[in-house]
């Protein structure tokens, strides 16, 4: 940690890219995309939690064991979503009956 | 020089590491292992919330429709600039800046409290128009019953993310009083650094919370 200046500035960016991406969401709210309004809304989100994960909490510095345990949150998460979903989105298909 | 002088000569070194650095890349990961189980414990409202918007979008929009939307935008900017804020506090306590580390930690304090009275008068604004969940609970006929999970699901998880905006104030505050007694060092910051990683998590709960509660209903009405 021996250059304080140059992450300070980094942080400056990062918060200025989160605010941008805070308007973005919220504008492009307001147009009818259909489907899409959620996957912008999704996708903003997901890229500014990313920022805030790599930058704000250090994880590009950390070591591969902490890039490890961030994964596999995801990967759990993603597990969480995709096998519920599986069931329900699936229920009215009649394909056996 | 024996083990317990060595350890007695670095202020912050717990008798089971060797090292400050080993000491705080062990407590940095304990912190990252706690948030993956956060993640879950969140993750499960988000996936209630996904199983019933697939099955209710049109009266989860419309319900939507009625969230404060500027005090949901308001309150995103002011969790961003307080993940800034601690984002500073964290890199003034690696320089030794103690006078900055202490204005970053009140800084960050402020805006959480500037979010959880936002917040506060919100849940006011929907007690009054009859949008809280139960006997008093009005809203179109034809969406009478499905708006009452979103509105549950609204109060469940923004009531948990405030909970835990609270929580985070009260590590803060002890954070503060480390700070300004001088046991955050140049050396031994990895308190800070973890308290941090805590708040950056709230503030990427929120993240996700804004659009999925207050902007799904925006492009239907306006």
């Amino acid at each position: 940690m021996a250059d304080h200046g140059s992450h300070r500035r980094t942080y400056y960016v990062i918060f200025g890219l989160l605010m941008l991406c805070t308007y973005l969401t919220w504008q492009v709210a307001y147009f009818d995309l259909g489907p899409f309004n959620t996957i912008a809304a999704l996708g903003i989100a997901i890229f500014k939690a990313t920022l805030v994960v790599l930058f704000f909490m250090h994880a590009r510095e950390s070591p591969r064991l902490t890039w490890a345990v961030v994964a596999g949150s995801v990967f759990w998460f993603g597990i969480l979503i995709v096998l519920t979903m599986s069931d329900y989105l699936t229920r009215a298909w009649q394909t056996f009956g | 020089m024996s083990p317990d002088a060595h350890h007695a000569a670095i202020p912050g070194l717990a008798h089971h590491f060797d090292t400050l650095e080993q000491q705080a890349e062990t407590t940095t990961l304990g912190m990252w292992v706690f948030l993956v189980t956060e993640v879950l414990f969140f993750g499960g409202l988000f996936m209630v919330y996904t199983v019933y918007r697939s099955w209710y979008p049109t009266a989860f929009a419309a319900a939507s429709h009625e969230m404060v939307v500027w005090a949901g935008t308001l309150n995103t900017a002011v969790l961003i600039t307080s993940s800034l804020t601690m984002a500073l506090a964290v890199n003034a306590s690696q320089a030794g800046n103690r006078r900055l580390l202490l204005l970053f930690l009140v800084m960050t304090m402020a805006l959480g409290c500037v979010f959880l009275g936002v917040k506060a008068f919100e849940y006011y604004t929907e007690f009054a128009e009859h949008h809280v969940p139960g006997a008093g609970f009005e809203f179109e006929k034809e969406y009478f019953k499905p708006a009452q999970i979103f509105f549950s699901l609204y109060f469940v998880m923004t009531g948990l993310h405030a909970l835990h905006m609270i929580i985070g104030l009260g590590i803060m505050t002890v954070m503060l009083i480390w700070s300004y007694r001088g046991v955050i060092t140049r050396e031994y910051y990895s308190p800070i650094e973890i308290s941090g990683l805590y708040w950056h998590f709230v503030d990427i709960v929120w993240i996700f919370l804004f659009p999925l509660l207050y902007l799904i209903g925006r492009h239907v009405h306006g």
